[in-house]
C-alpha cells in the first residue's frame, strides 16, 4: 500500500492529540515540554506532508521557521525551569501551586 | 533576476529594525554609559525612531494607499500604523514606569529594557505581516519576551512560577495555531494571507478540513487573547509578573493578539463569516460572564484587573461578532481607551509599597483620599473609564460596540453586554469605596519615581480628553480598521 498525503495527516492529527493529551495529564514540566514539541512537530509534518502533495516550496520554508521557533521555546523554557528550579526544588506541576492554578 | 531585498523592503521593515538595532544596543548601554539608568534612556531613544518610522509610514499611506512589501508578506496600512502606534505609546509607558519598580526589586538591568523593545518588535511584525509564517514569527517573538519578561524577578518564587504556567500555555497555543496555519497552507497551497481568502471563499463553508482549520487556529488565538475557555493562564501571570510586565502585557500583547486575530478573520476566513460569528459571540459571552462574575471575589488588584480585562476582552470580540463598520470601529476605539485607562491603574499599583514589598490588595488602597487627594482623583477617572461611565473614554469604547450591535440585530447579546455593566460597575466601586471611605490602619507608602508620576498624569488626562473630545481619536481609529479592511 503506497503512504499518502491522507497518512501523513492522520499522523500528525494523532501527534496533535497525543501532545495535547500530555500536556494537561502529565505532572512533570520536562514531560509536559515534551508534549508542546509533539504538536510543534505534528506541525511540521502536515506542513511537509502538504508541501510534498502541493509540490510548492513554501510549506518546508514555514517548516524551517518552526523548527527554530521550538528550539527557542524549549531554551527559554529549561532556564525559566532551572530559575524556578533553584527556588524550590521540584519540577512537579502539582507542587507549583503558590498561584492558584 | 530581481534584488532579494529592495529599498520598499527596507522602507517597510523600519520599526521592526529600529526596534531589534536598539534594542541590541540597550543591552550594551549599562556597561557603554556606566550608569544603571542609561538602558532605560536607550530604550526610550528607541522608541523614538519607530514612532518616526511610524509616521512615515503614515504619511505613505495617506499619499499612495496601502502598499505591500518582501513578496506581499508585509504590508504598511492604517491598520499597522494604527496598531504600531498603540504599542510604542504602551512600550513608552512601560519603560517609565519600570526605571523605579525594578529598582525597588533589585533587579533593574538590561536586557528587561531590551526584551520590551524585541517584545515590540515581535509585535509590530504581527500587526504589519501579510503571511503566516512572518504572522507566526513575530507572534514567537513577541511571546518569548514575554516569558522572559514574566520570569525576570529571578529571585522570587511567584515569577517563576508564573514565567512557567505562561510558557507552557503560551507555547501550547502557539502549536494549535501553527497547527491551524499549517492547514490554512494545506487548503491554498500558499501562506499568503489574500491568496487564502480566495482558497477558502471557493470551499464549502461545511467542508470539514476548513472547519478544522478554523478550530484550531481559533484556540491559539483565543489563547493570546485570554478568552473562555482558554483564560486560565490569565489571572495568575498577571499576579506573579513584575506590575509593569503586567501592565503591558494586558495592553500591548493583547492589542496586537486582537490585530492578529482580526487579520485572520476579516482576511483569510472573511468569507467563512457566517461560521465564526456565533462562535465568537458565544466564546464573547462566556467570557463576560465568567470575566465580570469572576473579578467580584478578588482581593488581589492584580487578579481583579486580569479578570476585568478578560471581560474587556469579551467586550472587543462583541465589536468582531457585530462585524459592521461602527463595531470594527469600537473594536479600535476600545483598544485605545483600553490602552490609557488600564496602564494608568497598573501604574499607581506599581507605585505602592510596604514594608519593603509590592503592595497588590484592595486594603492597600485605604484612605488614599486622606493621604494622596490627586492620586485619588486620578484613580476614579481611571476606573470609572474602566467601568464605562459616560465622562470619561471608556464609555465611548463601549458605545460604539453596542451600536454596532444593535446595528446588526443581535439584540440579545446588546442586552447581556450592557447588563453585565452594571456587574463591572461593582467591583470598581469596591476599589473606589477603599480610596474614599476607608481608612486604611497602616496605608501602603505610595513612592511613585517621576516616570511613573508622568504615566499615570498621561494616562489620566488622555482618560478624560477623549472622554470630552472624542471626534479627533475616533476618527484616527475609524480610518486604520476600515480603510485597511474593506
Amino acid at each position: 500500500m503506497p503512504v499518502t498525503t491522507a497518512h501523513y495527516l492522520a499522523l500528525s492529527m494523532a501527534l496533535l492529540i497525543i501532545g495535547t493529551v500530555g500536556v494537561l495529564t502529565r505532572r512533570n514540566i520536562i514531560v509536559i515540554m515534551m508534549s508542546i514539541e509533539l504538536i510543534l512537530n505534528a506541525v511540521n509534518i502536515n506542513l511537509v506532508a502538504f508541501s510534498h502533495h502541493l509540490q510548492n516550496v513554501n510549506g518546508q520554508v514555514f517548516t524551517i521557521f518552526v523548527i527554530t521557533a521550538a528550539a527557542a521555546e524549549a531554551a527559554v523554557g529549561l532556564g525559566i525551569l532551572i530559575a524556578l528550579f533553584r527556588n524550590k526544588e521540584t519540577v512537579h506541576a502539582d507542587e507549583i501551586d503558590i498561584l492558584r492554578w | 533576476m530581481t534584488p532579494l531585498f529592495t529599498a520598499a523592503d527596507f522602507f517597510t521593515l523600519k520599526p521592526a529594525i529600529a526596534l531589534c538595532s536598539v534594542g541590541c544596543i540597550v543591552l550594551f548601554a549599562e556597561w557603554a554609559f556606566r550608569s544603571r539608568g542609561a538602558a532605560a534612556w536607550v530604550a526610550l531613544f528607541g522608541e523614538l525612531l519607530t514612532a518616526y518610522a511610524l509616521w512615515v509610514h503614515s504619511a505613505d499611506v495617506a499619499a499612495n494607499g496601502p502598499r505591500f512589501a518582501l513578496s506581499n508578506s508585509m504590508t504598511i496600512d492604517g491598520f499597522s500604523v494604527f496598531f504600531g502606534y498603540i504599542f510604542v505609546v504602551s512600550a513608552i509607558l512601560a519603560i517609565i514606569i519600570s526605571a523605579r519598580y525594578m529598582e525597588d526589586e533589585k533587579s533593574n538591568r538590561s536586557e528587561f529594557y531590551a526584551l520590551m523593545l524585541f517584545a515590540q518588535a515581535g509585535m509590530t511584525v504581527m500587526a504589519q505581516g501579510y503571511d503566516l509564517v512572518t504572522l507566526f514569527i513575530g507572534l514567537e517573538l513577541m511571546a518569548l519576551s514575554f516569558y522572559v519578561m514574566v520570569g525576570f524577578l529571578r529571585d522570587e518564587l511567584r515569577s517563576n512560577e508564573a514565567a512557567m504556567k505562561y510558557l507552557i500555555l503560551g507555547a501550547l497555543s502557539s502549536g494549535f495555531l501553527a497547527y491551524g496555519f499549517s492547514i490554512l497552507y494545506g487548503i491554498s497551497g500558499s501562506t499568503n494571507l489574500s491568496e487564502i481568502a480566495d482558497a477558502v471563499a471557493s470551499r464549502d463553508l461545511h467542508d470539514p478540513i476548513l472547519i478544522l482549520a478554523m478550530v484550531t487556529t481559533s484556540v491559539g488565538l483565543f489563547f493570546k487573547i485570554s478568552v473562555v475557555p482558554f483564560h486560565m493562564w490569565a489571572p495568575d501571570v498577571y499576579e506573579g509578573a513584575p506590575t509593569p510586565v503586567t501592565a503591558y502585557i494586558s495592553v500591548a500583547s493583547k492589542a496586537a493578539s486582537f490585530a492578529l486575530l482580526m487579520r485572520i478573520f476579516l482576511v483569510p476566513l472573511v468569507s467563512a463569516q457566517e461560521v465564526w460569528i456565533p462562535l465568537l459571540g458565544g466564546v464573547a459571552l462566556a467570557t463576560m460572564t465568567l470575566g465580570n462574575i469572576a473579578a467580584i471575589t478578588q482581593n488581589n488588584l492584580k487578579r481583579l484587573l486580569a479578570y476585568s480585562s478578560i471581560s474587556h476582552a469579551g467586550y472587543i470580540l462583541l465589536g468582531l461578532v457585530a462585524g459592521n463598520e461602527t463595531g470594527l470601529k469600537g473594536v479600535s476605539v476600545y483598544i485605545l481607551v483600553y490602552m490609557f485607562m488600564n496602564f494608568g491603574v497598573f501604574a499607581l499599583i506599581a507605585a505602592m509599597r510596604r514594608d519593603g514589598h509590592a503592595a497588590e490588595d484592595i486594603d492597600d488602597l485605604g484612605g488614599l483620599m486622606g493621604r494622596h487627594p490627586g492620586y485619588a482623583i486620578l484613580m476614579l477617572i481611571l476606573l470609572l473609564s474602566l467601568a464605562g461611565i459616560p465622562p470619561t473614554a471608556g464609555f465611548y469604547g463601549k458605545y460604539f460596540i453596542f451600536l454596532g450591535l444593535l446595528q446588526a440585530g443581535q439584540y440579545f447579546l446588546a442586552i447581556v453586554a450592557a447588563l453585565y455593566v452594571a456587574v463591572a460597575t461593582y467591583y470598581y466601586f469596591r476599589i473606589i469605596r477603599a480610596i474614599f471611605l476607608s481608612d486604611g490602619l497602616e496605608p501602603a507608602t505610595i513612592a511613585p519615581g517621576l516616570g511613573t508620576k508622568l504615566a499615570l498624569v498621561a494616562s489620566g488626562v488622555f482618560t478624560l480628553v477623549i472622554g470630552l473630545y472624542p471626534e479627533p481619536f475616533i476618527n484616527m481609529a475609524t480610518n486604520s480598521i476600515l480603510l485597511a479592511l474593506r
